[in-house]
């Protein structure tokens, strides 16, 4: 059989995919939204003001968090403190003993952190809040896992990264957001 | 020995191309396994948002895109200039995204749908209000995993 022309064929193919790719892989933030709560369901106890970090994001891009105007670079330590609270300090969140596998009892915070955002405020201002929000405990976790595991985080067996997850969840809840500075 | 002849005298000898089609089909499997094909004709400009704490979309099978941003200029006298959303080619509105989540359910495999992931592509500078709804109907629609696409910050 003539096999000449096989050549030809498959630089033919060739072009073809290298004019149709696109090798950018697609990266972002994964999160979870809260599913829908059932209308006749008892709203969720109040929860108490020191356990509560409040980040507020106005049209402007403005970084309002605790009530004070905050620069985005300061997000990170800000919000790690407030989940580490490690001098126990009394306006920063109360803690709750509970087993773990594989660490014991651990005191867990019970910081949640609370996001609002304006119609207005721009994706990109939003999502670095996001951003520095998932930073925050991510390099928390990345702490335990080296102190107690000896690893990195994304080094981590299955259990191991599940342990150390609830030590640190991420508790980000978002507020409907409000609409000041709109039309 | 008979086995080496030597080469005539004067004049090049040929190479030998024999190997040419084995070379690029090893080039051609590499670029068909590398490649993912543009499934979308974007109607709407998309200057992607920076981040750090990034995750990589491994599984596209399992990933339905909705796109926000600015229609392309061809587009900006039937459809404006305030940030618009598409859904596959076309604009659409808040309205369609659930029929659509549902249509791309439908088209998953029946063990995947569990793991299905909505990647909100939007430009940087639109409004959080768009985005905002588009979160409420994914809530309403049961996609409750998202992904908000966004490229490492340049160093």
């Amino acid at each position: 059989m003539n096999a000449g022309s096989m050549a030809d064929i498959a630089f033919l193919l060739l072009i073809f995919f290298l004019v149709t790719t696109t090798m950018d892989s697609d990266t972002g933030l994964a999160r979870t939204l809260p599913p829908i709560v059932p209308v006749d369901q008892e709203p969720p106890p109040p929860i108490k003001d020191r356990n509560v970090f409040r980040v507020l994001l106005n049209s402007q891009n403005q970084l309002l968090v605790g009530g004070e105007l905050m620069d985005i670079s300061d997000l990170k330590e800000a919000a790690k403190e407030f989940i580490e609270n490690p001098e126990h300090k009394d306006d920063l969140p109360e803690f709750k003993e509970e087993e773990v596998s594989l660490l014991g009892v651990v005191e867990i915070s019970k910081g949640v952190v609370s996001l609002q955002s304006d119609r207005q405020t721009e994706y990109q201002a939003y999502l670095m809040v996001q951003n520095e929000l998932a930073a925050a405990y991510n390099e928390l976790r990345q702490a335990l896992s080296r102190k107690k595991f000896a690893k990195n985080y994304v080094d981590l067996e299955d259990e191991e990264r599940k342990a150390v997850r609830e030590v640190y969840p991420q508790r980000i809840s978002e507020a409907e957001p409000k609409n000041v500075g709109g039309k | 020995m008979g086995k080496f002849k030597k080469s005539k005298s004067g004049g090049q000898p040929a190479i030998n191309t024999a190997s040419l089609p084995d070379i690029v089909f090893m080039l051609l499997f590499f670029f068909m396994v590398s490649t993912t094909m543009k499934e979308v004709d974007m109607k709407v400009l998309v200057s992607p948002a920076q981040a750090t704490e990034l995750v990589k979309l491994e599984r596209k099978e399992l990933v339905t895109f909705i796109y926000v941003g600015i229609p392309l200029r061809a587009f900006q006298s039937l459809y404006g200039t305030e940030p618009r959303i598409q859904l596959n080619d076309q604009f659409a509105t808040v309205k369609d995204i659930q029929s659509y989540i549902a249509q791309s359910r439908d088209n998953m495999r029946e063990s995947d749908q569990a793991k299905m992931i909505v990647s909100i592509k939007a430009d940087k500078e639109s409004p959080m209000g768009v985005i905002t709804d588009i979160k409420q109907a994914l809530r309403k629609a049961a996609a409750l995993k998202i992904n908000y696409s966004a490229n490492q910050v340049a160093q």
